[in-house]
């Protein structure tokens, strides 16, 4: 190192420039050889059928493939299959990988495929068990060692999708093994790129590189991947230079971070919209337990279920505002569920235009000329910045004669009342994956248990137009009419301001300038994106 | 003697139960555990399941029934989000948390006691005035800040100790310590001294407290006229004197340190049962939080009886037997 | 041992008589006597003042969502506002003027610092009195009871309060009696189990005077300079556990912050050197402490009567 500094200092200034660079470049090669990272939300088990959690689902994606895996804008890539295609409206066959062995040696097989689908919807004591992705398939077929076809009962066009939740294990490992064997390390054995050394709960992973790994051969010999929960210890943590790449990265350090020449950042729009839930619930004669006259007594009706009112919230929202003061930058405002890219982005649905005298007009046109009281719930500890959101939203609602109060709770009372539909308004988020019907029919369709519909649709919206279309649409194989049906249903709900949309969170890490990080949509921190800035991204 | 500790055991059982059934009721009342646990977009059947699987499909009381016939077997529970034994959970963190609340409470009594005395003997110096105002600080400043400030501070400007985590441990008695290596004392320090402020600023206050009010006192005074030394005065009868309300409080301390050093262990990202607890907490699991709180409520019990126990060794004034009456 | 305890008992009786000879008067004189404790207990009445004031002093009323603006957020100390006035202190995230928020943030932590530590004072030193006077069962109930409380976690309690009386400072204050009271009754036991073996009790209970008499007049102010200590130290614990809770999301609502969770507010930003938001409410929060402790320090030393000379 030393040596390479006193050459930079012979060099003219001009090139000063590059030198700095040199030293950035052979500095990793000296230690490129363990990697240390801190995360900011606890793994809980190395069990990837256990607990369907994002924390856990990165690290599965270190230790394990799937037959699908996703690249980092969550798009569909090959994995443990090589290919798949529909051979009848209600099979898909998946040809395997050949030669790839999981980390004790034993080959991939279809045999673990089989295996696998048969665990993921019996793991004992699962508080969130991965069974809704393999619910589809009514039969296995083992065709050769390579070849296996899943039968469904109706046509399952987003099987695929379903199956990049799901990580294969090995049969003649873990027929036997216990979440807690995955927990102790003695079955956390896969084809993945790392295989784990040692687990010590809540605290840190240790992991080795797999060299037999088929895929792309990992950076570092080594990683240690710890839990830091407290957001600022985090940060300190990488300034200190103990750690070399955080995730999770605390807007209001931002500023500091950006300025700060030891560190670089890599962000990417995720798929997470935050926004507000509004009580569809209540009948246009009843009330809604926290709208109230501007006297403090009850109104008699609920102006929720009157469009020109949720307009009128809706406009009176400066997105722009929020995303620049209170995010720093780190969200888009957005006017639908998934950024421009993605399948099924209505073009034409951009973030609702910010104007105040409209939201009065608004108002006034529905009865409502002085506004009334309302009080806005959100979380305070599960989205950046919620509690904050939901302060500003106050102000600016109580600017256009809505007088908000805002209760922030914690999202351990927050969202049991919230299912409960206890509330008016609520700030809430919703992480999609990229197929457009995620969403929709998890929010917006009305709540039906028996089909499975609106499991998340706590302000109970309920338009049949709009739950045809869906329902359409979860059927139709075809990609190109399937995104037309999608994109006409979310045309209809947001133009009935079934939820107000506030933003779509930027995913943001941040690393020694020495690294280098190809950041994922899917939120998810995963050691094998990580790379010495002097390697180029394998592409 | 040994009817006064049964009568104690017993008391602690049924302080355990109550604390149980307390916690059981109590974590029901906060919220819904599979509302947390489940991913957002399982749908309703998959919802039913995971109540099912998680046993809380039966009434509440049921749920206790079930609780307490395998507590009596030993068996606390297993963690919903872990899928593990609570207990084993629990007792995989202890060693953690208790070289910290120790590291503490060893540091507030060498840091405090002379401070204290110093102060009590000369009440009106500046140094002594300048020791009680900075005691103020220790207790008026909340945790949370006072430990980013030490990590700002030492880790990241001065670079002298590291931010956060545990150091590398070594086994001892069958389970994990950090204590034991240069490294992971390294590590211990600013938690510890994070953790030890509140009660190094109490330890100085009693101290003081109990010299200035034991040097005035007759027996003091005869021990001067006899001509003891000076030294021999306050470090045998003045010192002995203000032991017992420091050793209550430092034991109770000692309890309420492991208890409440959630805040601490979370900004040092310390892997203890604090962290457990409150991420526990976070998620609702109830295994882990009841089987917590009663092992916490037993230390409790054992830490009084020991406090108890050292008064009627220092003080022979205080009879055990005498409470039985 | 038993010449030193009558050593002290000895002096005790003569002390107490001399007590209910004193006036009201003597004790301000005694008070007087510090110039440090004046000096705290004016800081005091100011704090006191501007708390109570606030709504008159401030500028801008923090808690009126209508009056502040997202515009002004993390304004530094000195910058002229939106609304035409200067934020003296900066503002915080919400565009919230730091000095009209610590004035009324003083309100706030002034009345659940003072008022959960002098419930849970009362409570827990009768308690503690009680137990120690009576003995076997009752004196186990209610150790066991301190205990069960001692062990209970403060962030647990409050998360289960809250879930069952909701948000809300009067349910923070009643969290923070709750976990505190135990304390109090704790120390009066110890000193107290300590004080009933001593002959001027003794000497009380010949003279067959009532039980209520004993534990009020002759127990309760020997048990004093601890109580004191401890209180004086819970009041500034009891301000530094509300913005712990508030750290944690369990505190007062966070329309209507208290100097606790504009510290935790700020806390966030201290990393990216916006100091003002956590620095000046925790110089609030300092001054404040430490002139509640001035006084306390001194009422401790007037009121113990064995420190008379």
């Amino acid at each position: 190192m030393s040596g390479i500094l006193r050459r930079n200092a012979s060099i003219a200034v001009g090139a000063a420039v590059l030198g700095l660079a040199a030293v950035g470049a052979a500095a990793p090669e000296a230690r490129a050889q363990t990697l240390t990272m801190a995360v900011g939300a606890p793994v809980t088990s190395l069990d990837p059928h256990y607990h369907q959690l994002s924390p856990n689902n990165a690290v599965a994606d270190m230790i394990f493939d799937r037959l699908i895996n996703t690249d980092n804008l969550s798009r569909m890539v090959p994995g443990l299959a090589v290919e798949w295609r529909p051979v009848g409206p209600t099979v898909w066959e998946f040809r395997l990988r050949p030669g790839v062995r999981f980390h004790n040696g034993n080959p991939f097989t279809a045999e673990d495929v089989a295996f696998t689908i048969q665990r993921v919807p019996n793991v004992p004591n699962s508080p969130s068990s991965f069974a809704a992705y393999v619910r589809p398939i009514q039969g296995v077929e083992i065709v050769d060692p390579l070849t296996i076809r899943l039968r469904t009962a109706s046509p399952a066009p987003l099987l695929p999708q379903d199956l990049t939740n799901v990580r294969i294990l090995d049969r003649e490992t873990h027929e036997n093994a216990a979440t807690e064997d995955f927990n102790a390390g003695r079955a956390a054995i896969g084809t993945g790129p790392w295989r784990v050394v040692q687990h010590r709960s809540g605290d840190r992973i240790e992991f080795e590189r797999n060299d037999g790994y088929w895929g792309d051969r990992p950076a570092f010999q080594r990683v240690n991947y710890r839990m830091i929960t407290n957001d600022a210890a985090r940060t300190a943590a990488l300034l200190a230079g103990d750690v070399e790449f955080i995730d999770q990265v605390p807007t209001s350090d931002l500023a500091r971070l950006r300025g700060d020449q030891r560190v670089t950042l890599s962000e990417i729009t995720g798929l997470r919209l935050i926004f507000l839930g509004l009580d569809h619930l209540r009948a246009p004669n009843e009330d809604s337990p926290f709208v109230t006259g501007n006297d403090g007594r009850p109104l008699g009706r609920n102006p929720l279920r009157d469009v020109r009112v949720r307009r009128a919230l809706s406009i009176a929202i400066d997105r722009q505002a929020i995303v620049e003061r209170v995010m720093e930058g780190a969200a888009t405002p957005a006017g639908q569920f998934l950024p421009p890219g993605v399948f099924s982005h209505v073009p034409e649905l951009g973030p609702p235009r910010y104007d105040p005298q409209e939201a009065r007009r608004l108002l006034a046109e529905a009865g409502y000329p002085d506004g009334f009281r309302l009080t806005l719930h959100s979380p305070n500890d599960r989205y950046i910045n919620d509690s904050r959101i939901a302060q500003a939203i106050g102000q600016m609602w109580t600017r256009i004669g809505v007088r908000t109060a805002v209760e922030a709770q914690t999202w351990t009372t927050f969202i049991g009342r919230a299912g409960r539909q206890e509330f008016s308004a609520h700030l809430i988020g919703w992480g999609s994956n990229p197929e457009g019907s995620h969403p929709l029919r998890n929010i917006i369709h009305t709540a039906n248990r028996e089909r499975g519909f609106g499991a998340s649709n706590r302000g109970r919206y309920s338009n049949p137009e709009v739950d045809a279309l869906i329902e359409q649409a979860l059927v139709e194989l075809d990609d190109e009419k399937r995104e037309r049906l999608l994109q006409e249903a979310k045309r209809k709900a947001f133009e009935d301001v079934a939820i107000i949309p506030l933003h779509i969170q930027t995913n943001i890490w941040a690393m020694r300038r020495n690294l280098a990080h190809t950041p994922r949509n899917d939120e998810l921190t995963r050691a094998q994106d990580v790379r010495p800035a002097s390697v180029p991204a394998a592409r | 003697m040994s009817v006064y500790m049964l009568r104690r055991l017993l008391q602690a059982v049924a302080v355990v139960f109550a604390m149980s059934l307390i916690v059981f009721v109590g974590v029901y009342a906060i919220g819904d555990p599979v509302e947390i646990l489940i991913s957002p977009d399982a749908d309703q059947i998959e919802r039913e399941r995971a109540i099912a699987a998680l046993g809380l499909d039966l009434p509440l009381w049921e749920q206790y029934f079930v609780f307490l016939s395998k507590a009596l077997q030993g068996d606390l529970g297993r963690s919903f989000v872990f899928n593990e034994p609570a207990l084993r959970l629990i007792l995989q963190r202890m060693p953690a948390t208790l070289e910290l609340a120790f590291g503490a409470t060893i540091m507030a009594l060498v840091i405090g006691l002379p401070l204290g005395l110093y102060a009590g003997l000369r009440p009106d110096s500046p140094v002594s005035r300048t020791i009680m105002a900075g005691s103020i600080l220790g207790f008026s400043l909340p945790t949370f800040w006072v430990g980013l400030m030490l990590i700002m501070v030492f880790a990241v400007q001065l670079g002298w100790l590291p931010s956060t985590g545990r150091g590398p441990t070594r086994e001892f008695l069958g389970m994990q310590w950090s204590f034991l290596t240069w490294d992971g004392l390294r590590h211990l320090l600013l938690p510890a001294i994070n953790l030890s402020l509140f009660k190094i600023s109490l330890v100085i206050r009693l101290t003081r407290a109990g010299v200035r009010e034991t040097i005035l006192m007759d027996f003091v005074k005869f021990a001067r006229a006899k001509g003891l030394s000076p030294n021999r005065v306050i470090f045998v009868h003045v010192f002995k004197n203000i032991l017992i309300p420091v050793v209550t409080v430092v034991g109770l301390e000692l309890g309420s340190t492991i208890a409440f050093s959630v805040v601490t262990e979370s900004v040092f990202a310390w892997p203890g049962m604090g962290k457990l607890i409150i991420d526990s907490i976070n998620v609702l699991d109830r295994p882990v939080i009841v089987a917590y709180l009663m092992i916490i409520v037993m230390m409790f019990i054992i830490i009084n009886l020991v406090v108890d126990l050292t008064y009627s060794v220092l003080d022979p004034r205080v009879r055990l037997e005498a409470k039985g009456t | 041992m038993s010449d030193l305890a009558l050593d002290r008992a000895a002096a005790v009786p003569s002390v107490a008589q001399e007590r209910v000879e004193t006036p009201f008067r003597r004790f301000v004189a005694e008070f007087a006597e510090s110039k440090l404790a004046l000096l705290g207990l004016g800081v005091f009445v100011v704090i006191a003042l501007t708390a109570i004031f606030a709504p008159w002093l401030a500028p801008q009323n923090p808690y009126d969502l209508g009056q502040l603006d997202i515009m002004d957020g993390r304004m530094e100390p000195g910058t002229v506002g939106g609304a035409g006035f200067t934020f003296w202190l900066g503002t915080d995230d919400q565009g919230r003027d730091m000095l009209s928020g610590i004035m009324y943030g003083l309100r706030i932590s002034l009345s659940v610092g003072a008022g959960s530590a002098l419930i849970a004072c009362f409570i827990g030193a009768s308690l503690g009195l009680l137990a120690a006077y009576a003995g076997g069962r009752t004196d186990s109930l209610i150790m066991r009871l301190v205990d069960l409380q001692l062990s209970f976690p403060a962030i647990l309690a409050a998360l289960m309060i809250l879930a069952f009386l909701g948000k809300g400072i009067l349910n923070v204050v009643i969290a923070l009696v709750l976990v505190e009271w135990a304390y109090y009754a704790r120390t009066v036991r110890g000193t107290a189990l300590v004080e009933r073996r001593r002959e001027y009790i003794e000497a009380a209970h010949c003279l067959a005077l009532p039980t209520r008499r004993i534990l009020f007049r002759h127990l309760l102010p020997n048990c004093m300079p601890p109580l004191i200590v401890v209180a004086t130290m819970q009041v500034a614990r009891a301000i530094a556990l509300e913005a712990t809770l508030s750290f944690l999301g369990l505190g007062v609502p966070i329309t209507e912050p208290s100097l606790g969770l504009l510290i935790a507010n700020g806390y966030e930003y201290m990393l990216s050197g916006k100091y003002w938001i956590s620095f000046y409410p925790g110089i609030a929060l300092l001054i404040t402490i430490v002139s509640i402790n001035l006084v306390g320090d001194q009422l401790r030393d007037v009121l113990n009567p064995r420190l008379r000379k």
